[in-house]
């Protein structure tokens, strides 16, 4: 009976820790550890050309809190690609909530704490409202992400724009402004601690719960979520709901750091954490990435920014290099992918 | 002798193609019944509709002796049946452990189970467990399932598929797309899975294989069980000349 062909079987035991590859190998088996290569290598020239005013506490502070409502997108941006997905819409959503959110408070007329609340929980539901229409036409209606996302991104963008007549609102009430838009904890920017606070979060669901889990499954192979008994729809929408939810918070975050809705400001920003989450290391193919990736691939550009104005060299030279590392990690991505399948 | 899965003249119509026309199947606890058929005769037929894929036009299905009725496959899952599909619905960027508990994840104990986080650990344990058991040719339970071997993902696919059974398996396929020391592997496996003493109803175009392992093989041709032979003493010859209708025989022989 026994009489099985061991060549194709374990010699001992079956690896049940990622233990069998040296952790050297584990680590140059992540391209979110490649990615930050990449960063370490882009701060350590800067920080050789320019020591005095690149690598000083002031300049690095700045930076973080430049890509801190970025974070916050890139969060839900994360769990959306994991499953294939995309979605466009997170700056017109984070505009048309912060809209909704300042008129409300602006009509209010005091600008406490009261005030505050009322406009964070409205920014955060209108955000789970675009957010969750996005899922559901994604989910039931069966557009794809692409398409729902930017007729949305115009939608949203369009009723701000109805909702102010296309002018700013320019009364952030004033707690919001001194607590949180330029409050700090200890010399970091409290903008700053709230993003971290939500980016660990959401790495920790993504990486740790059954939430987390079924993300990967949907985007890793749809049809094999379904058969196991996943409800791919209910989880899509929930995905979708909870970017749209990240959008709103950034919402009320953007207020408070600018002190005003910033209607004609955010037309880059989902191409922006989109890149981001790309160089990360996210598949746009589905099925892989990590949270820590998405937020090397954040600093990567905001790095870039605050050096090349450092050293003289012209801002615009930014958008060229960060264009340039997308294509880059992608192509050198698709490289090691096809390698680890020859190699098992 | 009492069938653990019986189909009694199932039939199904699409337009104008009868599908099945009175089939009849049965296969009982501990044994490894074949299902063979040339192309089009009605094999993934009949197994979605005893699968909970599929409703039938006319026919019973019973289960231990009682007839039921399965709409989905989740109700044929709760009631110990389960298949690997060709496909074998593997998610590629998970490992197997994750797809072995795809759906069904242990959970940690207490409040941070209830916020849905899982044991990990105890899952990678019991799926190791498994892998050994069968005999399974997966080496570790961390690597994504994407990197593996053919033998090895089947192998993988029928592990979880095994987890979940208690009483019937269902095999479409298993050995189209595997080497020849894959193949043995996934055969030791079928044994096995047999011997824990599940029903085993293995669909194969590869007559060799059928007759190694296979205790009863039932031929489908146009839809209906045309033939029955016992596993051993059967020739491949006479198996293609049931499954084409070059052999003429009475249903019922075996």
């Amino acid at each position: 009976m026994s009489t099985t062909t061991t060549s194709d079987r374990p010699a001992s035991g079956i690896e049940t820790k990622a233990t069998h590859d040296s952790l050297a190998d584990r680590v140059r088996a992540m391209q979110s550890v490649w990615i930050l290569g990449v960063l370490v290598v882009i701060v350590a020239i800067f920080g050789v050309m320019q020591p005095s005013t690149f690598l000083t506490t002031g300049n690095l502070t700045n930076i973080a809190q430049n890509v801190s409502i970025w974070a916050v997108l890139a969060v839900g941006m994360t769990f959306v690609i994991i499953t294939a997905g995309i979605d466009l819409s997170v700056g017109s959503v984070l505009v048309v909530s912060s809209v909704v959110a300042a008129k409300v408070m602006e009509s209010m007329g005091d600008t406490g704490w009261g005030t505050a609340l009322v406009g964070l929980v409205l920014s955060v539901v209108v955000g789970v409202f675009w957010g969750g229409l996005n899922g559901l036409l994604v989910a039931k209606a069966k557009v794809p992400p692409l398409i729902v996302t930017l007729g949305t991104l115009s939608v949203a963008l369009g009723s701000a724009q109805i909702l102010t007549g296309g002018l700013d609102i320019r009364s952030a009430p004033r707690v919001l402004q001194d607590s949180i838009g330029y409050g700090r904890l200890a010399g970091v920017p409290a903008i700053t601690l709230i993003a971290l606070v939500i980016v660990v979060i959401g790495g920790v669901i993504l990486h740790r719960t059954r939430f987390g889990r079924y993300t990967y499954a949907i985007g890793s192979n749809e049809v094999s979520a379904r058969r196991v008994g996943i409800n791919v729809d209910r989880k899509l929408v929930e995905i979708y709901a909870f970017s749209g939810f990240l959008a709103g918070v950034a919402g009320i975050l953007s207020l408070a750091q600018y002190g005003t809705t910033t209607i004609a400001g955010q037309s880059l920003t989902n191409l922006n954490v989109i890149a981001a989450v790309v160089i990360g290391g996210t598949s746009i193919f589905g099925g892989q990435g990590s949270m820590f990736g998405s937020m090397v691939g954040l600093f990567i550009p905001a790095v870039l920014q605050a050096g090349f104005v450092i050293i003289g060299v012209s801002p615009y030279w930014q958008t060229v290099a960060v264009g340039s590392i997308l294509i880059a990690a992608v192509y050198v991505d698709q490289h090691r992918r096809a390698a680890a399948v020859r190699a098992g | 002798m009492s069938a653990l899965l019986e189909a009694r003249g199932l039939r199904r119509r699409f337009g104008r193609v009868q599908a099945l026309d009175g089939a009849d199947f049965d296969v009982s606890a501990g044994e490894v019944v074949a299902l063979i058929g040339d192309n089009g005769a009605g094999k993934s037929t009949l197994v979605k509709a005893l699968t909970g894929n599929l409703d039938l036009d006319e026919g019973e299905v019973l289960f231990e002796g009682t007839p039921v009725t399965f709409h989905t496959p989740q109700d044929a899952s709760r009631a110990g049946i389960e298949v690997v599909h060709q496909d074998l619905a593997l998610a590629p960027h998970l490992d197997a452990a994750q797809n072995m508990y795809l759906g069904r994840e242990v959970m940690r104990s207490g409040l941070l189970g209830r916020l849905g986080f899982m044991d990990t650990p105890r899952m990678r344990q019991e799926a190791a467990q498994a892998f050994t058991d069968l005999g399974s040719a997966v080496r570790s339970v961390v690597t994504p399932v994407g990197s593996m071997s053919g033998g090895q993902k089947q192998s993988v696919a029928i592990a979880r598929a095994v987890a979940w059974a208690d009483k019937v398996l269902f095999l479409d396929e298993p050995t189209a797309a595997l080497g020849v020391v894959q193949t043995r592997n996934v055969l030791d496996m079928v044994k096995r899975v047999r011997d824990r003493g599940l029903g085993v109803v293995l669909i194969s175009h590869s007559m060799p294989h059928v007759l190694e392992v296979a205790d009863r093989i039932q031929v489908l041709r146009l839809g209906k069980r045309v033939a029955t032979y016992p596993g051993k003493g059967t020739s491949v010859e006479e198996l293609v000349g049931a499954m084409t209708g070059a052999l003429e025989i009475k249903e019922g022989a075996a």
